[in-house]
């Protein structure tokens, strides 16, 4: 769900980046208040995690890939805004290295990936484990859950500002300008593979994990 | 060994093994992801290349296009050494700026 450069047009990437910002600016001062310079280590290692899961493509019927991003992972060990920071930079480094999702996108990726994948995440994990104690099932439980809905809601944004592009971008002879498909198209397109499939990976990677820190390091789970 | 250690080298084994997200999408013969096309991809799909995808798809030129070392050959074998370089190369890169603005912006924490 890296929206490449030439699929938004500047009507949306640059509310995208509009909207973007505030989170940006909103997780660098929680960083400046709340996060200790101890904790740099793990948040960048949870940015280097985020970047290398999102390399393992995944083949589903139809002939498209997907992949999961690590984001309510890092949200549930670390908090939503120290994640934001981690995804954000990973999403960035692959645009700009590596071509994957474009730079105009960087608002909308983030947007989608980092802030709501974070955000989204933390939530429900906090929503689902809170009163439990660290080393229980439950922990694991609200992990998996929030993963999956965590990349659901980051599909389901990108399919969105993707299927408005025909409504909002024409030329005057009435072709798209940009993505040329509708939300009746792109929808379902990215929801089925996320809902049945690349939902479960995310799910089933924030749950292992958990249970290997569980196991070997119960004090990093908040 | 401290635990952040052991969770780094389990960085550097996904890294290692980053190639499988090539490989296997190859093997099933599944393209890229759903609505992540190059210009010629669109061009089969739908026709035609929407005009302002035409002036914005190429608008910046990444160093290492598609995780892939410049230039490199064809073939899965030097295709997953390129995969795997970029791991190593964007983990590295990665980790390091995260660092650094996590340094910088939680200093005044101090190291308590």
């Amino acid at each position: 769900m890296h929206i490449p450069d030439g699929y938004l047009g500047p009507a949306t990437y640059g509310t995208m980046y509009g909207a973007m910002i505030p989170f940006w600016v909103m997780a660098s001062r929680k960083l400046n208040k709340t996060f200790k310079a101890k904790q740099a280590p793990y948040l960048a290692l949870g940015a280097a995690f985020s970047f290398v899961i999102m390399m393992f493509n995944i083949p589903i019927a139809g002939g498209t890939t997907g992949h999961a991003t690590g984001a309510a992972l890092i949200a549930i060990l670390l908090g939503p805004w120290a994640a934001i920071i981690a995804v954000s930079v990973a999403v960035i480094i692959q645009a700009l290295l590596f071509g994957d999702g474009g730079i105009t996108a960087i608002g909308a990726n983030c947007f989608n990936m980092a802030a709501v994948g974070s955000l989204a995440g933390y939530g429900i994990y906090r929503l689902i484990a809170s009163g439990s104690d660290a080393k229980s099932k439950r922990r694991l439980i609200a992990g998996a859950v929030a993963a999956y809905v965590s990349l659901n809601a980051s599909a389901l944004l990108a399919a969105v500002q993707l299927g408005i592009q025909p409504l909002i971008e024409r030329s005057p002879e009435g072709q798209p300008l940009y993505s040329p498909y509708p939300l009746s198209i792109t929808i379902p397109a990215m929801a089925i593979g996320h809902l049945l499939f690349f939902g479960f990976v995310e799910a089933a990677v924030t749950a292992l994990v958990l249970k290997y820190l569980q196991r070997n390091a119960p004090e990093m789970i908040p | 060994m401290t635990t952040i250690k052991k969770l780094w080298i389990g960085i550097g084994i996904l890294a290692l093994l980053s190639p499988l997200g090539l490989i296997i999408p190859a093997l099933f013969g599944a393209g890229g992801a759903w609505g992540e096309w190059s210009l010629e991809e669109m061009k089969k799909l739908v026709g035609y290349v929407p005009q302002g995808m035409q002036k914005l798809a190429r608008i910046w030129r990444s160093p290492m296009p598609d995780y892939a070392v410049p230039g490199q050959k064809q073939g899965l074998t030097i295709e997953s050494l390129g995969y795997v370089l970029s791991a190593i190369v964007g983990i590295a890169i990665t980790a390091g700026a995260v660092y650094l603005i996590t340094k910088l912006l939680g200093r005044k924490n101090g190291s308590d």
